[in-house]
C-alpha cells in the first residue's frame, strides 16, 4: 500500500513520510513487512495474510493526526568528493549546459547542503535533494553502461552516489572514496533517508590515499552531529 | 572430507534462491528470492527442510552436478525435464520430479531442458552451507549479493553442504501441482491508473501480451499493443515498488517487476498483480502468452487465503515410497521401463 502525502519533490512532504515510517516503525502493526519512505510517499509492503487492506489502511489513519515535521532528525554528513576531470567524467559538459566555469558547478554542487529523499535503485544508493536550478538537467541521452563506483552524479536539481559500478544515466561530477555500502555492517548503508550531505572537495592526490585506506577498510565516515533545522 | 555439490555444467541461469530478504528495501536492498516460491517449498518439503531453506533455482536448462559427499538426498519440484542419475560404472537411472532420492558419493545428477514451466527448484536434505547475507541465501547477481559469491552458478564451482550424508528413512513422493498458467492473471488497478487513457487501461484488460525474450529476474517485459498514457505522462516523481508492480515506460509496454526488482521506481504503474498470481509469473517463459483480468482488493485477498491453505495442505499430500530410490539400480530400470523411459544402453544390453 502506498500512502502518497503529494507528487512532488519537496523536503516537507518528505519530512512528513519519513515522519510517519518512523512512528510506524516504533508500533509496527503485525502483518506490516516493511516500510519504505520515497520522495513523496511511504510504501508500506503488508501480509495480506496477516492484515486486511481495510485494517492496515485504519491503522496508518490512525497515525496520521499530529504528524510532525519537527519529530524528525538525521544525521549531518561531509563526503569528501574528487572534481577532478579523471574522475568527474561530465563536469565540463555540465559546465558548458549550465553555462557555469567548471570551478563554479563546483562549488555550487559542493557547498549545497542536500538531503537524502529516498535510497533506492542499488543497495546503498542514495536519492540527494536540494541543488540549484542549474542543475535541473534531463538524464543523459545515452547512459552509460558502467559508472565507476563511488561516482556522484547529477540530474534534474538531483545528487545520487553509486554505491557500486552500476550502469547509469546522470551526469557524473566527482568520485568519493567513501565506501557508502557494508555488508558486514549493521546498518549496511552509511547513509538513510533523512540525513543531510555536503560534499568536501579533494585533491586526486588525497583521493588516491583515502582510496586506498578504503580498500583496507581504515576508512571509516562519522556524522558530523544531528541535522540542523529545516531549509525553507 | 568435506560435503559438497561440484558443479560440471552450470545450466542456464542457475542461482541459489530462498523466500527472500524482507526489511532492507528502505536502504536500496531487493527482496529477491524464488520466482516459484510454491515450487520451491515442495522441493524443501520432499527432502524435509523448512519451507524457506536456500534451493537452486533452475531456469530453462538444468545443470549437471556431481556428488563429493558419502550420499546427499535431493528433489527437484517445478518445471519438469530428464533427470539423469549417472554412476561411474556407466548405469543409469532417472530420478522423478517431486519425488525425493539419495545419490551417493560420484554419481552425478544430469538435468535437462524443463518443460511445463521456466523454472524449478533443487533442494537437498539439510540445505547448502552458504552463509546468509542481511538474513536470506538469495542471489542478487545485478549487486552480487547473496547466494554463491553473489553470482549464477558455474562450471567448477563446489557448493559445500551442511549434510555429510542423507539420514536414513523412506523417500517422499508429492503428486505434481497444476503449473498450467493462469487464463487470465488477475491484477488490482493503481496506484498510477490515472497516468493513462481509458484506451489505454482497456488495451491491457482486452489484449493477450507475450513474454519478451528481455524477460529476467527483475522484470518480465511484455510485447503487444502498447498502453496510451494520459497527458499526466509516464514520468512519475519515483515511489515504492510492490511484487507485481506493473511499470509501464515512454514506450508504452509493460514491465511486470518480479523477485529481483528495484525498491523504488520513476515509471507510472497501471496496476499490480495479486500475490497469489505471482508463482505462476515465475513459470512462464520466453514467448508464452498472458493477459489480465482486474479485481478488487477483496478477490485479491481471498486469492492469497486460498493459495496459502493450498501451501499448508501440501505436506499432507506427501506420500512415503516405502523402499528406497537409490542404489537399487535394477528397480530403478523397471521404474523407468513402468513409465515408458528407458536408457539407450540397456536397452541395448
Amino acid at each position: 500500500m502506498i500512502v502518497e502525502f503529494g507528487d512532488r519533490v519537496d523536503w516537507h512532504l518528505s519530512a512528513l513520510v519519513l515522519a510517519l515510517a518512523r512512528k510506524l516503525e516504533a508500533g509496527k502493526p503485525a502483518g506490516v513487512i516493511e516500510a519504505v519512505p520515497t520522495f513523496r510517499s511511504l510504501m508500506v509492503h503488508y501480509d495480506p495474510l496477516a492484515m486486511s487492506h481495510a485494517d492496515l489502511q485504519r491503522a496508518i489513519a490512525a497515525l496520521l493526526p499530529g504528524l510532525e515535521v519537527a519529530s524528525f532528525a538525521g544525521r549531518r554528513w561531509r563526503i569528501p568528493a574528487c572534481y577532478d576531470a579523471s574522475l568527474g567524467l561530465d563536469l565540463a559538459d555540465v559546465a558548458r549546459r549550465t553555462g557555469l566555469s567548471s570551478a563554479q558547478v563546483v562549488e555550487r554542487h559542493s557547498q549545497t547542503s542536500q538531503l537524502v529523499y529516498m535510497m533506492g535503485f542499488l543497495p546503498g544508493l542514495p536519492y540527494l535533494g536540494g541543488l540549484p536550478g542549474e542543475f535541473a538537467l534531463p538524464r543523459r541521452e545515452n547512459p552509460r553502461v558502467k559508472v565507476p563506483f563511488g561516482s556522484v552524479a547529477v540530474a534534474m536539481s538531483m545528487s545520487v552516489i553509486y554505491p557500486q559500478e552500476s550502469p547509469g544515466g546522470w551526469h557524473i561530477l566527482a568520485r568519493t572514496p567513501v565506501p557508502l555500502w557494508h555488508m558486514r555492517k549493521s546498518p549496511p548503508a552509511l547513509l538513510a533517508a533523512g540525513d543531510q550531505v555536503t560534499f568536501e572537495p579533494l585533491s586526486l592526490r588525497e583521493y588516491e590515499r583515502m582510496l586506498t585506506k578504503a580498500a583496507a577498510s581504515e576508512l571509516c565516515l562519522t556524522p558530523e552531529g544531528p541535522t540542523q533545522g529545516h531549509r525553507a | 572430507m568435506t560435503a559438497a555439490l561440484r558443479v560440471v555444467v552450470p545450466g542456464l541461469m542457475t542461482t541459489l534462491q530462498d523466500l527472500g530478504r524482507p526489511g532492507y528495501q528502505r536502504l536500496g536492498v531487493p527482496v529477491s528470492g524464488a520466482l516459484d516460491q510454491m515450487s520451491l517449498r515442495a522441493a524443501n518439503l520432499l527432502v524435509g527442510n523448512g519451507a524457506g531453506v536456500g534451493a537452486l533455482e533452475i531456469a530453462y536448462q538444468g545443470p549437471t552436478l556431481s556428488v563429493e559427499a558419502d550420499s546427499v538426498r535431493i528433489a527437484i519440484a517445478g518445471g519438469h525435464a530428464p533427470i539423469d542419475i549417472l554412476q561411474p560404472s556407466g548405469n543409469r537411472g532417472r530420478l522423478a520430479p517431486f519425488q525425493s532420492g539419495r545419490l551417493v558419493r560420484g554419481e552425478v545428477l544430469r538435468m535437462g531442458v524443463l518443460g511445463g514451466s521456466a523454472v524449478a527448484y533443487l533442494a537437498v536434505e539439510g540445505g547448502f552451507d552458504i552463509d546468509p547475507v542481511l538474513g536470506s541465501q538469495s542471489t542478487l547477481t545485478r549487486a552480487a549479493i547473496g547466494g554463491f559469491k553473489g553470482r549464477a552458478l558455474q562450471a567448477g564451482d563446489v557448493l559445500p553442504l551442511k549434510q555429510a550424508a542423507a539420514i536414513e528413512r523412506d523417500e517422499r513422493i508429492l503428486a505434481p501441482f497444476d503449473l498450467t498458467p493462469r487464463k487470465h492473471v488477475r491484477i488490482v488497478l493503481g496506484p498510477q491508473d490515472d497516468h493513462f487513457t481509458p484506451a489505454g487501461l482497456k488495451t491491457l484488460l482486452t489484449h493477450t501480451y507475450t513474454v519478451s525474450r528481455a524477460t529476467d529476474r527483475m522484470g518480465m517485459r511484455l510485447e503487444g499493443p502498447p498502453l496510451e498514457h494520459s497527458s499526466k505522462g509516464y514520468d512519475i516523481v519515483s515511489d515504492g515498488i510492490a511484487l507485481g508492480s506493473i511499470q509501464v515506460p515512454g514506450n508504452g509496454l509493460p514491465i511486470i517487476l518480479l523477485a529481483d526488482r528495484q525498491t523504488t521506481g520513476g515509471y507510472a504503474k497501471i496496476a499490480t498483480v495479486v500475490s497469489a498470481d505471482i508463482p505462476t509469473l515465475g513459470r512462464l517463459a520466453p514467448g508464452a502468452s498472458i493477459a489480465f483480468e482486474a479485481v478488487g482488493i477483496e478477490v485479491a485477498e481471498a486469492a492469497a487465503r486460498r493459495l496459502a491453505r493450498d501451501v499448508a495442505t501440501m505436506a499432507s499430500r506427501v506420500a512415503s515410497v516405502r523402499r528406497p530410490l537409490d542404489i537399487d539400480w535394477k528397480r530403478l530400470m523397471a521404474e523407468n521401463l513402468v513409465s515408458g523411459v528407458v536408457s539407450a544402453r540397456e536397452s541395448e544390453g
